[in-house]
């Protein structure tokens, strides 16, 4: 019971009438302290100052399989939190470097000289045009290693952040969606660098190079439909863990990445853009290089397609689940 | 109507619990391992097909974490949930806070819910202190400029200003939870979800921690706190709520559900046929081993013992309160020279004229001992009394918080002349 003294050993007494203390026989107390007695309030009752607060009508149901009404709204109450998981996890990765973040450079950089060097110079893949080989690749590059991070990051996420989902509520969404985030920080550090690369080459792009963040977009849709999918699935069923890293390496290859899709033989061509990224890498060539590679127009619109299409799955996927996660883990 | 803040129906809550068959040791034949197994990815597969759960091994079995918890929660209240280990608290403070789902029933709340289920949640060992207030204060939900608000705040709880720049990783495990603790007390909101987090770091912090608390009950917030302190819970809350096995088993005034608690841990021990000597124990005035009486009126216990054997034997008292702390031990003392004689019936009388315990419940453990050498009887929780409140020449027994023990006493105030100070 809580008291309403704070500190009794005052020896101011409650909850006890004042008569009682001119009883005890051996003592004659100062009436002082029986008029101290009697500021202080002798019922048994809490002191509840209330400073207005009141439940702002805001009224939340519990209920199992209740889809929360208001749930995309409270991503955007929870909007900040995008910020700063996405930030936590950029600036851990160079604590205690030397280099530190030096090497946000060096990475693609590195993987550039390299496939120019293999692909263009050893195996001698034709580029489709006069546009230097080192650009076309990297054009594919830039895409590409913002897709295979995003879905890396995006696919483990949930899991790597099981002690935060099973001990503080929000909307679990925000999860895959700030490591994509984090992939596309890497992707705007690589496109300086591709700018740096155009300038090198004294190459101008045209007018399609301000189409480029409608593609950067669909790609970042591509990585977060599957990485939702995947994550999701993956709290119940480890084994798409090991799915990832296969669909990643497999990818470089198929994906039009060290070559132009332009080698794919005419009947193949549809088929070959169910891969989303096919759609994606084009369209990032196209603006590049200036239009050099012509758009193949129906592979474009099938692999938006299926984008479209595991994004509608993934989030479906993930808010089934996402209320068994915590159980799950 | 008054203002019910959180008012849950029927919530249950199950989970699916796997067991080894026990005959897993005894079957070790090629034929019945096959058989099981081809039964267990028989189940697992059936279960993948229709989107259950996989649970691994032999049997499942579907365990209730909660049943049918109903209870309503009005502003301002103060509640106090307790119950044994896996009674459900924590299932059911987790349902409040949204991160997993009941199977059944339904909660309503009203006003923001700040839950705080663990201390130092998404803290990450790399990042400065500095940088984790923003992170934790984030996760728990509060806006970054909220955050910059209370920041100087939180770091002065904390006491770590010193080391706000260092990595977490290099902090002592004190200053972990203290700045853990101190970001989770600064937040805002009309409901208040606490699971075992009252008070961490050493001492003195943790009465920071407790008057931190009792600023927040004060402030008319709604707060629903698991704790295993039962001091504290009873210094604390208002409402105290008992889980047992899923199910709430009472919801009362925090005295009467602590009282409840604790009544239903300890128990008068049976008097069975294996005591050889100890073989009656009484109120030295009803006979009775479940009495009350009179703060300030003797307390009288009779024994009788029996057969006692040929050594140097003494009896012992020890009177305990409900939460088991033993508040007195009497002894007959033979060091002294005095031992219980042995053989034949003897009759023990124990007296104290003026009880002095505050009024409350205690128990009496009694004991036949070998003073030094070793306990020949020992009879736990042999007696229970209760004290009741009274007034006795002149000494008021108020009871908790103002003491646990009141001996009779006496005051002499004697005014000096003028001109010299008071005594």
């Amino acid at each position: 019971m809580r008291q309403c003294c704070s500190d009794p050993g005052l020896g101011v007494l409650c909850n006890q009438p004042p008569s009682l203390i001119s009883q005890t026989p051996t003592v004659t107390v100062q009436s002082n302290l029986v008029e101290d007695a009697n500021l202080v309030q002798m019922n048994d009752e809490k002191q509840i100052p209330r400073e207005g607060f009141v439940g702002r009508g805001h009224e939340l149901i519990i209920e199992p399989g209740r889809t929360q009404r208001h749930y995309w709204r409270e991503l955007w109450q929870y909007r900040e939190l995008f910020q700063v998981l996405a930030w936590r996890d950029i600036s851990v990765r160079y604590k205690q470097t030397v280099i530190g973040a030096a090497w946000a450079l060096i990475r693609p950089l590195l993987t550039m000289v390299v496939f120019t060097v293999v692909f263009g110079k050893l195996a001698k893949l034709p580029s489709g045009g006069a546009v230097p080989y080192a650009l076309m690749v990297f054009a594919g590059i830039l895409p590409w290693s913002f897709f295979a991070t995003a879905l890396s990051d995006a696919s483990n996420s949930v899991i790597g952040n099981a002690n935060l989902i099973s001990k503080v509520y929000f909307p679990r969404l925000i999860v895959p969606i700030a490591a994509v985030m984090v992939a596309f920080v890497d992707f705007l550090i690589s496109f300086a660098i591709l700018i740096a690369l155009m300038i090198w080459y004294r190459f101008m792009p045209g007018w399609q190079i301000l189409l480029l963040p409608a593609f950067a977009a669909i790609a970042f849709m591509a990585s977060l439909g599957v990485g939702m999918w995947i994550t999701a699935l993956n709290v119940k069923y480890r084994d798409f863990r090991y799915v990832i890293p296969f669909i990643v390496q497999l990818g470089i290859y198929v994906s039009p990445v060290g070559f132009s899709s332009s080698i794919i033989p005419d009947q193949w061509r549809l088929v070959y853009s169910l891969n989303p990224m096919v759609g994606v890498i084009d369209g990032f060539r196209w603006c590049l290089l200036g239009g050099e590679d012509h758009l193949y127009l129906p592979g474009l619109w099938l692999s938006f397609g299926v984008t479209g299409f595991f994004l509608w799955l993934g989030i479906r996927q993930f808010r089934r689940m996402e209320k068994s996660f915590a159980d799950l883990f | 109507m008054s203002d019910i803040v959180i008012a849950a129906e029927y919530l249950s809550k199950s989970y699916l619990v796997g067991h080894q068959s026990a005959q897993r040791e005894s079957y070790t034949a090629l034929r019945d391992v096959i058989a099981r197994e081809a039964r267990n990815f028989a189940r697992k597969t059936a279960d993948l097909v229709r989107g259950r759960q996989i649970v691994q091994g032999d049997d499942v079995e579907q365990f209730w974490a909660l049943r049918d918890v109903s209870f309503e929660i009005t502003q301002g209240d103060i509640v106090g949930i307790i119950g044994r280990n896996g009674a459900g608290k924590s299932t059911l403070l987790k349902i409040l806070s949204r991160i997993t789902e009941p199977d059944r029933g339904r909660a309503v709340l009203r006003g923001r819910v700040a839950s705080l289920l663990e201390v130092g949640t998404g803290f990450h060992p790399e990042l400065t202190g500095r940088e984790n207030i923003f992170l934790n204060g984030a996760i728990l939900g509060m806006t970054r400029a909220e955050i910059k608000l209370k920041f100087d705040e939180i770091v002065a709880f904390a006491e770590v200003d010193r080391f706000l720049d260092t990595p977490v990783k290099r902090y002592s495990s004190g200053m972990y939870v203290r700045l853990a603790f101190s970001i989770a007390a600064h937040l805002d909101a009309e409901i208040l979800v606490m699971d075992e987090v009252l008070a961490v770091g050493d001492t003195d912090f943790q009465k920071k921690c407790l008057r931190k608390m009792d600023d927040v009950a004060r402030s008319g917030r709604t707060v629903v706190l698991v704790s295993h302190q039962l001091g504290t819970l009873r210094d604390l809350c208002s409402r105290g709520m008992i889980l047992t096995a899923g199910r709430v088993s009472t919801f009362d005034t925090i005295e009467q559900a602590l009282r409840e608690y604790l009544n239903a841990q300890t128990r008068l021990e049976p008097r069975s046929k294996k005591f050889r000597y100890v073989t009656d124990v009484r109120d030295g005035n009803d006979s009775k081993r479940q009495f009350h009486l009179f703060f300030g009126d003797p307390l009288v216990i009779k024994a009788t013992l029996k057969n006692l054997p040929e050594v140097r034997s003494g009896f012992t008292v020890a009177i305990k309160n409900p939460y088991g702390k033993r508040v007195s031990l009497f002894s007959t003392n033979p060091h002294d020279g005095i031992s219980l004689p042995s053989g034949g019936t003897t009759e023990v009388t124990f007296t104290i004229d003026f009880c002095p315990y505050a009024p409350g419940e205690y128990y009496v453990d009694l004991a036949l001992t070998e003073p030094d050498v070793r306990i020949i009887e020992e009879f736990a929780n042999a007696l229970k009394f209760e004290v009741l409140p009274a007034r006795r020449n002149g000494t008021l027994a108020y009871g908790a918080p103002y003491g646990e023990f009141f001996p009779a006493h006496a005051w002499n105030i004697v005014p000096q002349h003028l001109g010299h100070s008071l005594g």
